[in-house]
């Protein structure tokens, strides 16, 4: 699936150079235990955690509510993968839901019939993405500082929609999404779209031209275009696709809570950003597969759920997405680490020496 | 660049008036310049409108809002210019916030002074952290910060419980020292003014300082130089730290009541005040005068929309069109600069 052994972010805090690249491949043996495997191991470990937390852990009810819980954070991980993966990065994804589900909410407080809202708004996410993409590419500005722009501007016109009002008459057809699973099932919707459109992407990513390119944008943008590479264009279509994505995950989002406010989503986008990392695509872009994100929504959802389950105190389940996000940039460079922390004292003992020499 | 290191012109071709350096030297004033421009423009539209705005009440509003973010945007403007970056002030701050403030209530009697000393001390650890994950972890600072960004809040959310600290428990002295002012300026907006002139001068002036700028521009060639990299950029994470542990203590005496939440999401604001005072998001250029003139604009815009009546829904909307037009611009400025020291250096050679 990979030409190159997924081994971790580039351990360099600033770029990729060529240098970081080799020492990573020199780790030997170790760079052969694939990321994913790993993954999978903790995959297994949370549900026998949680299958000793709690008797209820795999119960149909039990698995719903995880389902819903990291629904539409899943939702969005993918095509945010997408365009980590090609070096660059959207922090404006849980704004895009925010602003969605307030469009839903006004244009539904203003008598729009559900059929017609559900493209308009849809449509609004993509040129939300548009103009995320058109920065980035035509104007030539970097995506960090762009998408905290749009994050904190959707999450504006978000508020400018709805102010402090709460909308939340809307019809049991479509807000059931939020109590039912899809019937025979322990799957919420939200949870059946994401399983439905990993598989798609992860083909797209893998098994398409398309989706390779992605790899070579990230790995060298320079020598993606000279290798005929639309680099600017792709770039437009993944801000673009992720606009479309995030406002569908809007959606489910306001169904599923039966409301919309302002707030919807605030503060997401970490969350989503966290996964992805998790998932071992690397913040340099280049590097990452779709196996590992969606094993990291799993770690991560079934982590949460589990401890939920046990007596860990609520308030503090808010410190797993970085213990697991600092554990999974720690853990493959470790080996490294130590010796760097060796090295570090060495050459103060040298240099101390020196000193004491000189004088 | 390569452009632009070429010595050439400069020895051979006495022809070119006007040096590169005054020219980027210029750009970056006219970038500090453009904001206290639009400050003062925003200052007197909304004065004309609506007269209560300059009254000494809102004047003070608004520079004790900004000290609080100022603080933070010196640490964060030196953590960014050396192409690194901190999401971790805002749970910083409110970890700091809370358990130092706390002390008046578990320790009846603390010192004031104790008081500031707990809150740096947090930030300093939390500093320690990021510095030492970032250096010798040799992560991207953007991934560790979000981490502790997280767990920093985690384990303020698990301190604070389902509790909160609350004015009536902290001695009067503390509340009062936001309002502390000499001839109506807000003593803690001189302090901060100072510190920020103090920045400004390391950073312009200390080999250490300058060097930052070196990193940030261009990390292997400093590398090449000689630049302890490694140390610098641990130092500017503690410095972030400690700024953000003391900005903590001055968030609880300026807003009394401290809960959980308090600084959620201030990692953004301040990186959208610093990138508004011209500090490039990758590092290399920018100044925290800049920095401090961003975090005033955007506090100054706040006000301005209240005091206008207008209703405060539309604050975040203009300060994200803020943030992409200053960007917007400074890209357009650099194509611009590219080209005409393209054109000099073509002259000259």
């Amino acid at each position: 699936m990979e030409p190159e052994p997924n081994v971790a972010p580039p351990p360099t805090d600033v770029t990729p150079g060529e240098g970081d690249r080799a020492a990573a491949a020199g780790l030997g043996p170790r760079s052969l235990i694939r990321w994913e495997s790993g993954l999978l191991l903790a995959a297994i470990l949370v549900v026998a955690l949680g299958v000793d937390a709690s008797s209820q852990f795999l119960t149909n009810g039990n698995l719903f509510y995880l389902c819903i819980s990291i629904g539409e954070v899943a939702i969005m991980t993918l095509p945010l993968t997408f365009i980590i993966i090609t070096g660059e990065i959207d922090l404006s994804v849980a704004s895009i839901l925010g602003l969605a589900s307030a469009l839903v909410g006004y244009l539904w407080s203003h008598g729009w019939p559900m059929p017609a809202i559900i493209p308009a708004v849809l449509a609004v996410g993509i040129l939300a993405g548009a103009f995320n993409g058109f920065l980035v590419t035509r104007v030539g500005l970097p995506s960090l500082a762009v998408t905290i722009g749009t994050l904190t501007l959707y999450r504006g016109i978000a508020v400018i929609l709805l102010g402090p009002n709460t909308i939340s008459s809307f019809p049991f057809s479509y807000t059931k999404i939020g109590v039912d699973p899809v019937p025979h099932t322990f799957l919420s919707y939200s949870a059946l779209i994401f399983l439905v459109l990993a598989l798609i992407f992860g083909v797209v990513l893998h098994f398409t031209p398309f989706g390779r390119s992605l790899y070579a944008i990230g790995a060298n943008k320079e020598a993606a275009t000279f290798a005929g590479i639309r680099v600017k264009r792709i770039k437009m279509w993944l801000f673009m696709l992720s606009g479309l994505v995030c406002s569908l995950a809007g959606i489910l989002y306001t169904f599923r809570l039966s409301t919309a406010v302002q707030n919807n989503g605030l503060g997401l986008e970490l969350n989503v950003v966290a996964i992805v990392l998790l998932g071992g695509v690397s913040i340099f872009g280049g590097t990452g597969t779709m196996v590992g994100v969606v094993l990291a929504v799993f770690v991560l959802a079934g982590v949460q759920n589990a401890l939920f389950l046990t007596n860990f105190p609520e308030s503090a389940l808010g410190i797993i997405p970085g213990v697991l996000l600092l554990l999974s940039v720690l853990a493959p460079n470790a080996s490294s680490f130590v010796h760097r922390a060796r090295e570090f004292l060495r050459r103060r003992r040298v240099r101390g020496r020196i000193a004491a020499a000189r004088s | 660049m390569s452009v632009a290191l070429d010595p050439g012109p400069e020895t051979t071709a006495p022809l070119a008036p006007v040096s590169p350096h005054r020219l980027v030297d210029l750009v970056f004033r006219v970038r500090e310049f453009g904001i206290i421009a639009v400050l003062l423009l925003l200052v007197v539209v909304t004065a004309s409108i609506q007269p209560r705005f300059l009254s000494l009440q809102e004047l003070q509003f608004i520079l004790l809002d900004t000290t609080v973010f100022a603080l933070l945007a010196i640490g964060e403007t030196m953590v960014v210019l050396t192409r690194n970056v901190d999401l971790s002030v805002g749970s910083v701050l409110g970890l700091a916030a809370y358990v130092s403030a706390n002390q008046f209530g578990t320790h009846p009697g603390t010192s004031i002074g104790v008081v500031f000393l707990v809150g740096a001390g947090i930030g300093l650890a939390c500093g320690i952290t990021n510095g030492l994950l970032t250096t010798i972890g040799r992560v991207p600072s953007l991934v560790v910060t979000l981490a502790t960004l997280y767990i920093i809040r985690g384990i303020d959310t698990w301190l604070v419980g389902g509790g909160e600290v609350v004015a009536n428990s902290l001695p009067n002295a503390f509340l009062h020292i936001p309002r502390a002012t000499i001839a109506g300026i807000p003593v803690l907006a001189i302090v901060v003014a100072l510190g920020v002139a103090a920045a400004a001068y390391y950073l312009h002036s200390f080999r250490s300082g300058r060097e930052l700028y070196a990193i940030g521009s261009n990390p292997d060639a400093a590398q090449l130089a000689g630049i302890p990299i490694g140390r610098r950029v641990f130092t500017v994470f503690v410095v972030s730290g400690t700024l953000a542990g003391i900005a903590g203590v001055l968030w609880a005496a300026r807003y009394g009541t401290i809960d959980s939440t308090a600084g959620t999401g201030y990692e953004l604001t301040v990186i959208t005040a610093v990138v508004v005072g011209g500090v490039a998001i990758f590092g290399g250029s920018g100044s925290v005068v800049g920095a401090a003139l961003g975090a005033l604009l955007l506090n100054t815009i706040n006000s301005a929309l209240y005091v206008l009546g207008i209703s405060a829904f539309w604050d975040q909307a203009i300060a994200g069109l803020l943030l992409i037009t200053a960007i917007t611009i400074d890209q357009m400025i650099k194509v611009q600069l590219t080209a005409a020291l393209r054109r000099r250096s073509r002259l000259g050679a």
